[in-house]
């Protein structure tokens, strides 16, 4: 741990569990605590707990808040109803992605934004800059915990830990509020894993126990190395890796997300002209003919020549494969087609897919 | 934490050797699984290769990081553990046992007494070598 390092609320929870600490973000977390695998294989089979907490928690309150957001993210927040959320952008006006952010709406002006640890001093300034100065941005990362419980059995679980709410109702990207034990607590139905579950928000004083009260009812601690295997099985783009400053959602497959009848918002003019044009290269998923993984940075090739970047890779425990994720020219971004991958001394042979079908069904 | 087994001698990097006659049996300690985490491919030599003191044999991949394999000791390779290589969790579960890698053809025993016994190694890695 660098001297630097911030710690979250679950500190010590981490150290009794025997976490292997490191630094990211800033952040002191466990990047595992028994093995990355059978922490992945728990949320695939089972259930798994993340401490979240260095994500960034931002209030967004007062008179022109939905208006303003509207502007500087891309999805459509006038969609919204208070107890929904929604994943979406921050932009910068060349369509370049500044982070991606979950916007809670808990009601007329009134919301709640989830950002990355490692963006999250940068959002805060750039939001800051972009509301009008009645709308008040309010940081409450350090007051509160965040935890994803993840796996086919979360939600069974979480509901016997708050028996008041009626958690299995919740939709996909919906939020209550409740308690566990007399603690207020925040579910929503999200995650970054591929599997059902919710992510939980709590006061920091509580974290700790609440955290013991999962470990009690058989979620196994998972770390940050968990979370990437996951994250590349399930084909989400990570900050810094399949996503930044310099790429656009029309690249990234991320156009879901742009509502481009909405109205104006940032970065809308830039991402009409890439349209227009086509982009250059997409981000693909490549399921490797054999165990080594791609890692980011690796070049992908097609007949010897260069056609692409690895943005990320990993050992995927179901498919007993590496797999990972590329920018890839265009135009041999078809599935089923066949790349290559220099690794090392080797070239490796891999598929382009989807990265939906990455994870298989299990 | 494995129980080191009786016998065994241990190079800086981290690999064990086990002396049976003329041949050798060599894998990665206990701690080198433990540092690396999972071991997901493992890249190791035919049968026949001829293997010099400190060269490089192979590859160990883990979710976290490439290390690279080498020789403690000079030898030709007489067979490898084919068996661990779709099951590379092996080399985490039974460092010392199952999840050997290779076994050499001894071609100089004066080697062996540059290498650690268990309890040098076990020193060797609380100070923190490398």
């Amino acid at each position: 741990m660098s001297a630097i390092d911030k710690t979250t609320a679950l500190y010590q929870n981490h150290i009794n569990l025997k976490g292997r600490m490191v630094s990211f973000a800033s952040w002191s977390l466990p990047v595992m605590y028994t093995g990355i695998l059978e922490e992945t294989m728990a949320v695939r089979t089972n259930s798994g707990a993340f401490d979240i907490s260095h994500m960034g928690r931002f209030t967004l309150v007062g008179a022109g808040s939905e208006e303003a957001l509207q502007f500087i993210t891309p999805n459509d927040v006038s969609s919204l109803n208070a107890g929904d959320a929604q994943y979406s952008l921050l932009m910068n006006p060349s369509g370049g992605i500044i982070d991606d952010i979950i916007i809670y709406k808990r009601g007329t002006d009134d919301f709640l934004l989830v950002v990355n640890a490692s963006n999250a001093e940068r959002d805060f300034n750039w939001i800051s800059e972009h509301v009008p100065s009645q709308c008040k941005l309010v940081d409450h990362t350090l007051e509160t915990a965040m935890i994803a419980i993840q796996g086919p059995q979360a939600v069974t679980i979480l509901s016997t830990m708050a028996p008041e709410i009626n958690i299995s109702d919740l939709k996909r990207f919906q939020w209550i509020e409740g308690t566990i034990e007399n603690i207020a607590t925040t579910f929503c139905r999200t995650g970054y894993t591929g599997e059902d579950g919710l992510e939980i928000i709590l006061p920091a004083e509580s974290a700790s126990d609440v955290w013991n009260m999962l470990m009690e009812n058989g979620v196994m601690p998972c770390g940050l190395g968990a979370r990437d295997t996951l994250r590349v099985e399930a084909g989400y783009p990570l900050y810094g890796h399949e996503i930044d400053d310099s790429t656009t959602p029309v690249e990234s497959g991320l156009m879901w997300v742009v509502k481009m009848n909405k109205g104006t918002f940032l970065g809308k003019d830039r991402i009409e002209k890439v349209l227009e044009q086509g982009p250059r290269r997409k981000l693909v998923g490549l399921v490797c003919a054999e165990r080594l993984q791609p890692r980011q940075g690796y070049n992908v090739t097609s007949d010897g020549l260069e056609i692409g970047t690895i943005t990320s890779g990993a050992f995927s425990p179901i498919r007993q494969t590496g797999i990972g994720m590329a920018y890839i020219q265009t135009d041999k971004t078809k599935t089923g087609t066949l790349v290559h991958i220099p690794i090392r001394d080797r070239i490796i042979e891999a598929t382009v897919t989807l990265r939906k079908n990455l994870l298989p069904q299990h | 934490m494995t129980a080191i087994p009786e016998g065994l001698k241990f190079s800086k990097s981290h690999e064990w050797v086990s002396v049976n006659g003329e041949t050798a049996t060599i894998g990665i300690s206990d701690h080198a699984q433990a540092e690396l985490g999972d071991v997901t491919y493992l890249d190791l030599p035919e049968p026949g290769r001829m293997l010099t003191l400190n060269s490089q044999f192979g590859e160990v991949e883990s979710v976290k990081a490439v290390s690279e394999l080498y020789s403690p000791i000079s030898g030709e390779v007489v067979e490898t553990n084919s068996e661990i290589l779709n099951s590379t969790e092996t080399v985490n579960e039974d460092p010392y046992g199952k999840g050997w890698l290779i076994k050499i053809r001894i071609s100089d025993p004066a080697e062996l007494v540059t290498l650690m016994n268990a309890k040098d190694y076990e020193e060797f890695t609380a100070q923190g070598g490398h």
